[in-house]
């Protein structure tokens, strides 16, 4: 019997949010945990969580599983279970709606502020714009982000400055637009960032890097946008 | 883009380098002052005003102060900027920071340049 312990908040009826525990039989199997979150949801079918591809693809499944963010459909029980006991949260940070389910407009917000699509003010070839395979690979370990929100809402800076804070995700994105060699807005993206609070306030502390579940690199990327700000500006 | 106008510098990036570069200063100092302890551990007031005596060491000092001034105030803007949500509070306490700064790199100078 594994122990789960959930976090429930229906803004309708509920005054304040509540932990409610349930006993889930596993059958001894090291289940995913939105397996674990199905078997829930078969005794209180009111609980809500996001999930869709659950094969680690389409990112609406990140919560807190004791203690860490994560994507529920890729991680094993036997990865974040300790002492027989299971905590679900919604991922911290964000406005929740209801139980694990969380508002992601201030995540989204940031992404659409570093806008994330290809700028380019060259007339446009009869084919496509070529790329070499050397300027495709540095696209490597940033076009994979699938926006689950884990790194950011993990971020103490994104915590207290969402609205200024681009956060890991949207700087990671901002990065791959900004080494593109296909994009030609480099500067006005690096002044768009040139604030206080944009870049600068990633204290580089990597939480982002020890939750993301696509193995990807932010803190990382946010150093080089550092680098290119400083290269642009002495 | 995101507008500040109590940070320090104009732009993130400044304020950044600015924080580097005032720390890399104080390390600097203060390798130096305790080099200079261990190599006179009779210390005597003859000694430590003759140190202060020279023009060059004046100029040091005052980096120094102005690099711990300009370190502690963008340290503690991004603090508050970080913690202290409620407007009122954020200013009352930037104005106190701003305030005890100028009075540390004024009183500096007076003791640098004064005796
Ligand atoms: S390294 Fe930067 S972006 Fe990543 S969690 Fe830390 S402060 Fe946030
Ligand atoms: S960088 Fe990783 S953790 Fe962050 S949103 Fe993208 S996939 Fe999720
Ligand atoms: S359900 Fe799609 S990433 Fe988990």
């Amino acid at each position: 019997m594994l122990q789960v312990s959930v976090y429930r908040y229906n803004p309708e009826t509920d005054k304040a949010p509540y932990m409610q525990d349930f006993e889930i039989d596993t059958k001894g199997k090291d289940l995913m945990v939105l397996d674990v979150l199905a078997l829930v949801k078969e005794k209180d079918n009111g609980m809500a969580y996001r999930r869709s591809c659950r094969e680690g693809v389409c990112g609406s499944d990140g919560m807190n599983m004791n203690g860490k963010n994560g994507l529920a459909c890729v991680t094993p029980l036997s990865e974040v279970v300790k002492g027989g006991k299971l905590v679900l949260r919604p991922l911290p940070g964000l406005p929740v709606i209801r139980d694990l389910v969380v508002d992601m407009s201030l995540f989204y917000q940031q992404y659409e502020r570093i806008k994330p699509f290809l700028i380019n003010d060259t007339p446009a070839p009869a084919i496509e714009r070529l790329q070499t395979p050397e300027e495709r690979d540095k696209l490597d370990g940033l076009y994979e982000c699938i926006l689950c929100a884990c790194c950011s809402t993990s971020c103490p800076s994104f915590w207290w400055n969402p609205d200024k804070f681009v956060g890991p995700s949207g700087l990671l994105q901002a990065y791959r637009f900004l080494i593109d060699s296909r994009d030609t807005a480099t500067r006005e993206r690096l002044a768009d960032l040139d604030d206080p609070f944009s870049v600068f306030r990633c204290r580089g502390i990597m939480n982002c890097v020890s939750v993301c579940p696509k193995g990807l690199n932010p803190t990382r990327a946010i150093g080089h946008i550092r680098d290119m700000l400083l290269a642009n500006a002495t | 883009m995101v507008t500040n106008i109590t940070n320090f510098g104009r732009s993130g990036l400044s304020d950044w380098l600015m924080q580097r570069i005032s720390a890399v200063i104080l390390l600097a100092y203060t390798l130096f002052m305790v080099g200079f302890f261990l190599l006179n551990p009779n210390l005597d007031y003859a000694a430590w005003s003759a140190l202060f005596q020279c023009t060059l060491m004046r100029i040091f000092s005052l980096l120094a102060l102005l690099s711990l001034a300009a370190h502690a105030w963008i340290g503690l803007w991004t603090v508050s900027t970080d913690y202290m949500k409620a407007t009122g509070v954020r200013l009352v306490f930037q104005a106190v920071v701003a305030l005890g700064l100028f009075a540390y790199v004024v009183w500096g100078v007076q003791v640098l340049w004064g005796a």
